[in-house]
């Protein structure tokens, strides 16, 4: 789809945007066995809870990027005026966001992990609940991100509305790997996350697409 | 073809127009002027269905636009004053996305083409960031020419050009009203397209600006629009 391989090929010519966001993940997790020190113990019980923390931060700070600029040179009200619903191009932006954020991230992740000392059990299931998640913060940052569009200091309020709306994915997301770290099946709360994960991505693209509207209005 | 009755727009507390009736036939060319702020964007925002009018309705082949799905936008080409243009793209890709999102099947030779038509022939490899504002605008008018597509809606599409890419819009504006398309162009500029085709002429804010003489029919105020034949 047109959308999908322009945002792609936006975010390859301009590899800053992408590696901001990625530096951002590194430096923030690597901040803490820097300052906790080498307590093995203590950093394999935080891992789970800093990772996913950091994740959702580091997807946060990617949000401008998803509608700002397509919003500011008139791309956006051509794809509101094109002949294929608006919501079916917003599910192509977060694919493609997805791709430039979710999926480097997730990937990025066990390699950071191993500073925490996490068995590779728990880094298993770290990949696959940030997988999961990271659609979630996607999409459900493409509301905030769309009701915002045009206002000043936008960026703050995008986080305001959409963080408290994050805490279930981080709950579960990060419960499935502390669940792992205790011995437990992580199998209950990567179900929880998936389905999330489904809901999320049936109704987002089209609340998103009705808030790219208003702001067009 | 396309007809607007009792439509009326406010942004904010302001009333930009009220009790706007006319109507545009295939073939014709309506153009909007009147000064700055007299809400010459918002009408052609709310004939394009980008926002709602506060009263009244647009038909376009006597349906009402909001009832219109998608068969509506298949027909419309719409530029606004952000040519959408993207900085990292070359003049090439930008105007082949133009065309993708729009649903215009148009491959790399007619993509050159559509470019040679606005004088661009040899930028087609420059990235956005590089062409002047009169060579995005041409790249964004450079849509004109890919595409069948009946109505134009065009803010202030003369803006930034030069006078021989000026002359080529209007020869290009005078081939679709002469395939009976419609247009409604927002200008300062004076636009006479090519016999055939009839001009319409609407001035907003009534009361703010004296009517052009020697100008085509004047409707002070946007009460109604007639038409005159030109040449």
């Amino acid at each position: 789809m047109a959308v999908l391989r322009r945002d792609l090929l936006l975010t390859l010519r301009r590899p800053a945007e992408l590696m901001t966001t990625l530096f951002f993940f590194v430096i923030v997790v690597s901040l803490f066995p820097l300052g906790i020190g080498p307590q093995p113990e203590l950093l394999r019980e935080i891992a789970p809870g800093v990772l996913w923390v950091a994740a959702l931060l580091a997807s946060l700070l990617a949000l401008p990027r998803l509608f700002a600029a397509d919003h500011a040179d008139g791309t956006l009200e051509q794809l509101a005026l094109a002949p294929q619903p608006l919501s079916l191009s917003v599910f192509a932006k977060l694919v493609a966001h997805w791709l430039t954020t979710g999926l480097p991230l997730t990937l990025l992740a066990p390699l950071i992990a191993l500073q925490f000392d996490l068995p590779a059990s728990a880094t298993g299931v770290l990949v696959v609940s940030l997988a999961l998640g990271t659609p979630i913060f996607g999409a459900i940052g493409a509301v905030g991100a769309a009701l915002t569009l045009g206002l000043r200091g936008g960026g703050v309020l995008t986080a305001v509305l959409v963080l408290p709306l994050y805490i279930p994915a981080l709950i579960f997301g990060a419960g499935a790997v502390e669940a792992t770290l205790g011995g437990l099946e992580a199998s209950g709360h990567l179900s929880l996350l998936a389905a999330l994960t489904v809901f999320t991505l049936a109704f987002a693209p089209w609340a998103a697409a009705a808030a790219v509207r208003i702001s067009l209005d | 073809m396309l007809e607007v009755s009792a439509l009326a727009a406010a942004r904010g507390d302001r009333v930009l127009f009220a009790g706007l009736d006319f109507s545009v036939p295939a073939g014709g060319l309506l153009q909007v002027t009147g000064r700055n702020g007299t809400g010459k964007t918002t009408l052609l925002r709310v004939l394009a269905r980008l926002v709602r009018p506060d009263a009244g309705e647009v038909r376009w082949n006597n349906t009402s636009v909001a009832d219109l799905g998608d068969e509506f936008f298949a027909e419309l080409c719409y530029l606004g004053h952000a040519p959408a243009i993207k900085d990292d793209l070359t003049a090439r890709e930008n105007l082949a996305f133009s065309a993708g999102i729009a649903g215009v099947a148009a491959d790399a030779a007619a993509i050159d083409a559509a470019l040679a038509e606005v004088g661009l022939t040899g930028r087609e490899m420059l990235p956005g960031r590089v062409l002047s504002q009169g060579q995005r605008r041409r790249v964004a008018l450079a849509q004109l020419y890919l595409g069948q597509r009946r109505l134009w809606l065009l803010d202030e599409p003369l803006a930034a050009l030069d006078s021989e890419a000026s002359a080529a819009f209007v020869e290009r504006l005078g081939a679709h009203l002469h395939a009976g398309g419609v247009a409604v162009v927002s200008t300062h500029h004076e636009i006479v397209p090519p016999p055939p085709a009839t001009r319409h002429a609407l001035r907003l804010g009534a009361g703010q600006a004296p009517a052009k003489p020697g100008s085509d029919t004047d409707f002070p105020g946007g009460r109604a629009a007639g038409s005159q034949r030109n040449g």
